[in-house]
């Protein structure tokens, strides 16, 4: 069980360049987003996001037939599906067709899913090459963090810093314009591409009527990941499913546009297979992994199911005003903000982080951006009664409960109510001038509430609406 | 196999099922075309390809869009793709162009050191900007990906109003090729402090022509 | 016979801000409404149902529901514990088909006040008069949970010789959240500390919102950063004459 990262926050907090990066970059892609989903530009937004939604809703309804029919669609184009129950059977069949290829060095485009398996460093650990090719990845991985934004890894470092890994890392000489950085890394990577046995990619979207793959990028890396190798191995969970090629209509319209503010991103491929008769290029081999990895335990849950919707645009951080100030690193888990937060306790279990579903203020911004219509603060508030009650032994939340027993046993008997609000009025005193209190008399001026009046004044409770009321009444009858 | 059932299980268990069945039928495909006529959808293909930093040109006919190329590559080395439009175009007559290749590997290798990558285009997309390209005997995916520009070129007559139109046309891109790739402007990164960088793996300058062809246009 | 509205006040507004209480009452009579104040009310059961206590959250909300049960009109100072009522009480009482019967008959006749003054009322212009730089916080259950946007604004629009500034991010959320401020106070603090530079930057002399929460945060952390500039209600904006 994690403690909520309280340290590791303030410091976040009190890093003002961290600070002002991570405000900058999420404030530039709502923007982005905000103008082409805009009614003047897209009218049927709204109508985009409900039926994105159904769609999401129907397939997960059938999902047992639609992975069949993905699986059969897939083998009759020449490729293979590979079930993986979780990471560790992934690593399992990658180590295999590795040693089985003799292939000593993969390429690696930018994938969550692996990274919620930390497939990289299982390859690394049986010591095969394995190279992050996606700009931002690839300067994490030479950095050894995890990412810090479902989009844009690398958001929270600057140039010196990528100057910094790259000279050491690279023994190349300093170079501190990201202009020059991306040259490093794309003569780099170009000869990785090239000289690469196996590449391995996730999936934006699996097509199940295409038996295909569907990729999304800007760089060029996932392409080229998927073209030069002679094997080519697309690892999803098998949330990612999608019944037909022409519902992509709908959800690269809102892929994009929910993520960067790109209606259609740089480079969008459609692989169903390894190459064919007559084609120049291509996998000589093409698997599917499909990994459950406890979502089909999430897809029991019938409320929460919708979790699974996720299409991984990052729209969600980008508006979650908690997000923009804490990163992605205070997360304990590779998915953060509002989709982190209830993805984590349904496949992490919910007394791992049992502090997650409460670091939010429910302010709803998310379910307002979210192209496939989660509701994640209603899911949230689901989340915060089970954590509740599967910590009802543990002292913190007895005492809670009592708290919360005393408070509603108060608030249904309205003169016990009012008598408390006489009291408190009386204890807390005037106040300064302006009737605000700085600080909470006696024994309320500990814990939670003397750290909540670190940072505000409090209004002197005074005399209450209803003790004013009774007076204005009795005026009035004068 | 073993997981293969036991992940069919679990999920057919979440869903309340004991054994499989045909899907319900799938909200019907939502598919919107636009009403443009060629003008307009050459008008908005070009300002969305300029706006991404490519450039846009119309052709009255092959031999004009024949001379552009020319102009751009000055006979550097270039790859161009067994396209029969690119054929009917002359661009496999202009010098340094390169069609022919003994194997994959041969083709790869030019691909890498050439300057310009010369392909057709099976669509382009009013809408994004965007061209639509089937990987084929005729077209090869690395002609478009290797080299740091890439020239494309394509009938007007294949000029779609957008996704919606070719996904229409096309219901099932898998029966046509392995790979189709939607390319919409320059490969770019803003990994680095949010700044723009363009031609990080794919082209950084993509030059799309349009063909105008005398007769006739219509789908 | 005029219409009787029953004034729900809140917990937040009877304990900390009952001038917010006393100015929405003096609007609705002014505009011939019969105003009631059910002495036996308290709280909609918000803090409990935000905190993962559903059963206590369920038995303060019986509580408002018999308290309320034959009022024509319940009008609400605050966005969020309107939504509490109007979005929540549903789900809270799923399992509850009685209550869920008596919230269900309760729900149409529940207000937030702004929405109450252009939807039943009809009226935009109550006749206010207030000569003053102000700014608008969206607050995020009214935004986001009952549309309540434009409504605020147009009623400020009427209000004789008032300025209405935009904020920057008006719809940034104020970090009260309830518990959230006290569970996670350096980030809460963090995000009024964005909201409080947003404000200055209009040179507004008010902040107006239609939650007493978000005005308590917001009015805690100016006090706290030595601003002169107040918090308003909108009902205190909409009484001055």
């Amino acid at each position: 069980m994690t403690a909520l990262p309280r340290e590791q926050i303030r410091q976040t907090l009190a890093d003002a360049r961290l600070q002002a990066a991570i405000y900058a970059a999420t404030g530039r892609l709502m923007e982005h987003r905000r103008q082409v989903v805009a009614p003047e530009v897209l009218p049927d937004y709204q109508e985009l996001r409900e039926q994105a939604r159904r769609i999401k809703e129907h397939t997960l309804e059938n999902l047992d037939a639609y992975l069949e029919q993905f699986e059969a669609r897939v083998r009759a184009r020449g490729g293979q599906v590979i079930w993986a129950k979780d990471g560790a059977e992934v690593a399992d069949f990658l180590l295999e067709l590795a040693r089985r290829s003799q292939a000593r060095l993969l390429v690696k485009s930018k994938s969550m899913t692996t990274e919620e398996i930390g497939l990289r460093e299982r390859l690394e650990a049986h010591h095969f090459e394995v190279v992050e090719t996606d700009l931002g990845e690839y300067i994490i991985q030479l950095a050894h963090e995890r990412p810090y934004h479902i989009v844009a890894p690398a958001l929270h470092k600057t140039r010196e810093e990528v100057g910094e890994i790259f000279s050491q890392r690279l023994g190349v000489e300093r170079e501190n314009a990201p202009e020059r950085q991306t040259k490093i890394a794309r003569a780099v990577l170009r000869q990785k591409f090239l000289a690469a046995d196996i590449g391995i990619t996730g999936a934006n979207f699996l097509v199940a009527d295409s038996g295909a793959v569907v990729l999304v990028e800007n760089e060029g890396n996932a392409r080229l990941t998927t073209s030069a190798p002679r094997i080519h191995v697309a690892v999803a969970g098998i949330e990612k499913l999608i019944p037909r090629a022409q519902d992509l209509a709908v959800f690269l319209k809102l892929l994009g546009r929910s993520a960067t503010g790109q209606p259609l991103t740089v480079y969008t491929s459609v692989l169903s297979g390894p190459r064919r008769e007559g084609e120049w290029d291509g996998p000589e081999q093409f698997y599917v992994v499909l990994l459950d990895n406890g979502r089909s335990r999430v897809l029991a849950d019938r409320d929460k199911r919708q979790t699974l919707y996720c299409i991984r645009c990052g729209a969600c951080l980008n508006h979650c005003p908690v997000y923009r100030r804490i990163g992605g690193h205070n997360y304990p888990w590779v998915y953060s903000g509002p989709i982190g937060k209830i993805a984590s306790p349904q496949f992490q279990g919910l007394t791992q982080d049992p502090w997650l579903p409460f670091a939010s203020s429910l302010c709803g911004a998310c379910a307002e951006v979210c192209p496939v219509k989660i509701e994640i603060p209603r899911l949230l508030l689901e989340l915060r009664a089970e954590v509740v009650k599967t910590q009802a032994r543990e002292k913190q939340r007895r005492a809670e409960r009592w708290a919360f027993k005393l408070w509603a046993w108060v608030m249904c008997r309205p003169r016990v109510y009012e008598a408390l609000s006489l009291a408190a009025g009386l204890l807390a005193g005037e106040g300064d001038s302006q009737g605000w209190l700085r600080r909470l008399p006696g024994l309320l001026n500990a814990g939670p509430l003397r750290a909540w009046m670190d940072y505000r004044d409090l209004p002197a409770p005074g005399r209450s609406f209803r003790a004013l009321w009774r007076a204005r009444t009795a005026r009035v009858r004068e | 196999m073993i997981s293969r059932d036991h992940i069919l299980n679990k999920v057919r268990t979440a869903l309340g099922r004991s054994s499989s069945r045909e899907p319900a039928p799938a909200p019907p495909a939502r598919l919107a075309i636009p009403e443009w006529g060629p003008e307009e959808r050459w008008r908005r293909f070009a300002c969305a390809l300029e706006k991404l930093g490519g450039k846009a040109v119309l052709a009255g006919d092959g031999a004009e869009a024949r001379q552009y190329v020319a102009q751009l590559t000055c006979g550097r080395p270039a790859v161009a793709s067994l396209s029969p439009f690119l054929e009917s175009c002359g661009i496999d007559e202009l010098p340094g162009v390169r069609r022919r290749f003994r194997d994959a590997a041969e083709l790869r290798a030019a691909c890498a050191a050439a300057e310009f990558g010369i392909t057709g285009a099976d669509y382009a997309l009013a809408e994004t900007g965007t061209l639509a390209l089937f990987s084929s005997r005729e077209e090869a995916r690395l002609i478009s990906l290797l080299p740091p520009v890439h020239v494309a070129l394509l009938p007007a007559s294949r000029l779609l109003t957008g996704l919606d139109e070719l996904l229409g046309l096309v219901p099932d891109p898998a029966g046509i090729s392995s790979a189709l790739v939607l390319i919409t402007g320059p490969s770019r990164t803003a990994d680095i402090e949010q700044i723009l960088v363009r031609g990080v793996h794919g082209p950084g300058e993509i030059h799309v022509i349009v063909v105008n062809e005398r007769e006739e246009t219509g789908s | 016979m005029p219409a009787r509205v029953s004034l729900f006040v809140t917990c937040i507004v009877d304990q900390f801000f009952p001038r917010a209480g006393l100015a929405m009452a003096e609007v609705l009579e002014r505009l011939g409404y019969r105003v009631e104040f059910p002495e036996a009310q308290t709280c909609c059961g918000q803090p409990a149902f935000n905190s993962g206590y559903r059963e206590e959250a369920r038995r303060v909300a019986r509580h408002f529901l018999s308290v309320f049960r034959d009022a024509e009109y319940v009008v609400v100072p605050s966005g969020s514990c309107t939504s509490m009522i109007t979005r929540h009480y549903e789900e809270l009482f799923r399992k509850d088909p009685e209550a869920l019967e008596q919230a269900r008959r309760l729900v149409p006749r529940v207000w937030e006040f702004s929405q109450f003054l252009l939807e039943v009322a009809g009226v935009e212009d109550v006749g206010a008069r207030l000569p003053a730089v102000v700014t608008y916080h969206d607050s995020c259950h009214a935004l986001r949970e009952l549309g309540i946007r434009e409504g605020p604004r147009r009623l400020l629009a009427k209000v004789r010789d008032l300025e209405l500034r935009e904020m920057p991010a008006s719809q940034e959320c104020c970090g009260f959240g309830g518990t959230f401020s006290v569970k996670f106070p350096d980030v809460s603090a963090g995000m009024v500390r964005a909201k409080v530079d947003a404000i200055h930057q209009t040179g507004a002399q008010y902040v107006v919102s239609v939650d007493a929460s978000c005005l308590m945060q917001i009015q805690g952390a100016l006090n706290r950063a030595g601003s002169p500039v107040r918090t308003l209600h909108l009902a205190e904006v909409l009484v001055r004459q």
